[in-house]
């Protein structure tokens, strides 16, 4: 019984670091990325080892989930229930153009020594200097930064404004306009600066039906961008990490990820 | 003195204005199928870049209530992409109702609406359909335009379409 408490919190902590987990996958799959017309859309959220199947963890969502309208106003999740492999809420799009769904997240992880005993500690920004002792020996301190997201458009899409927080992507082919045997380009940003030698994954979903990973692996060029043309349609997990120190401590190591869900359609 | 100018350029202008036509015989397949619902289907015509020369009919349930039907037309998606996402339906004269199986011919002339006037080059026609509980399938059938001669061409489908004949009139 004394299991289940700790369970659950690092259920919680690996979904705060899931984009830092490196065997499992956070992500957000959205019901459709394409709408005729105004409409509910739900979305799955989990932390798995199989892409877009929920077989680990659902996805912690509490006040860091924002739905943004084309106008750049706030939705509010309804019907937001958490169970056992994944958390789902639905989605109002009201209007037409292009909605971003994105899940954010910041922490700071420490490790000191006490004596002989390693001590670690995570948490936000703000309790680190309640929890964390500043003349530690042997303190190391890093930052991480994560952002999951996804795309919705209803109607025609509409350009997506990046919000100049941390890692993120930047359209310069629309994350809902990706289609089988075209070139997809896409802009990595690091507080709105593009970002050159960023790691970018691309894997298909559907996992549990095939024998290989099939990770498409690629840098970020001078500019800052990607070019990847789709051979097969389908939902795919983007994700992107670099590590820099141009976070809010210091010197500290920082961590940046960010993880998308792009649909890519036949022709 | 002007009128005779003026019949005189109408004489000399005469065979452009002769309005070509092109007629489309669109052949949609029955199934037996219980739960069978009409396809929604379009039809347009490209450049050989892809871009869009005409939005010629959009076959779509429009009595629906709430216009629920209007939900469905992004799956024809490559005419959702190419046209339908940035226009309101209905379109006078483009969209009208679902239609049962069997050969329905869609006649366009020169110069009216939705064919509109079309600059001579290469073209094609793309009829695209797609099914509730079915499939979705896209043919195209390549035309040059104007036709100097009567013409006529047929693609056939393998699944939600059948035989697709373009006939061409100078």
């Amino acid at each position: 019984m004394t299991v289940r408490p700790r369970l659950a919190v690092a259920a919680f902590a690996l979904s705060l670091a899931a984009p830092f987990a490196g065997a499992h996958e956070a992500w957000l799959l959205p019901s459709s990325t394409v709408l005729s017309a105004p409409g509910y859309v739900t979305l799955d959220g989990a932390v798995s080892n199989q892409t877009f199947h929920f077989n680990y963890r659902p996805m912690m969502i509490r006040d860091n989930l924002a739905i943004t309208a084309p106008d750049g106003t706030a939705v509010q999740p309804e019907g937001l229930t958490q169970g056992k492999l994944r958390t789902v809420f639905d989605a109002n799009l009201a209007v037409a153009g292009t909605y971003r769904v994105a899940l954010t997240n910041a922490s700071v992880m420490a490790s000191w020594k006490e004596g002989s005993e390693t001590k670690r500690w995570r948490g936000t920004h703000e309790a680190l200097a309640a929890n964390v002792p500043a003349d530690a020996a042997e303190l190391s301190v890093r930052e991480g930064v994560g952002r999951i997201e996804t795309f919705i458009t209803v109607g025609s899409p509409t350009p997506v404004t990046p919000t100049g927080l941390g890692l993120e992507m930047v359209s310069v082919t629309h994350p809902n306009d990706l289609y089988v045997g075209e070139a997809a380009t896409f802009g990595f940003v690091i507080d709105g600066k593009p970002v050159a030698d960023v790691k970018v994954e691309l894997m298909a979903g559907g996992m549990r039906y095939r024998d290989q990973l099939d990770k498409i692996t690629l840098h970020t060029d001078a500019r800052g961008q990607v070019t990847h043309t789709w051979a097969e349609p389908g939902m795919y997990y983007l994700k992107a990490v670099i590590d820099d120190r141009g976070g809010r401590i210091a010197n500290a190591e920082r961590r940046l990820s960010y993880v998308a869900t792009l649909e890519v359609l036949p022709q | 003195m002007k009128r005779t100018l003026l019949s005189a350029a109408l004489l000399t202008f005469a065979p452009v204005l002769v309005a070509a036509e092109l007629h489309v015989d669109v052949e949609l397949p029955a199934f037996n199928a219980p739960d069978y619902r009409r396809p929604y289907v379009a039809v347009w015509i490209e450049r050989p870049d892809n871009s869009v020369a005409a939005n010629l009919a959009v076959w779509y349930d429009a009595k629906m209530r709430n216009n629920d039907g209007i939900q469905w037309l992004k799956d024809m998606r490559m005419w959702w992409r190419r046209i339908g996402r940035d226009l309101q339906v209905p379109i006078d004269g483009v969209t009208s109702a679902t239609r049962a199986p069997g050969v329905h011919r869609l006649s366009f002339t020169a110069g009216q609406a939705p064919l509109g006037q079309l600059p001579a080059g290469e073209y094609r026609l793309l009829v695209e359909a797609s099914r509730e509980h079915g499939g979705r399938e896209v043919v195209s059938v390549p035309l040059n335009w104007p036709p100097q001669a009567a013409a006529s061409a047929t693609v056939r489908g393998e699944h939600e379409l059948g035989a697709i004949t373009v006939q061409l009139k100078p």
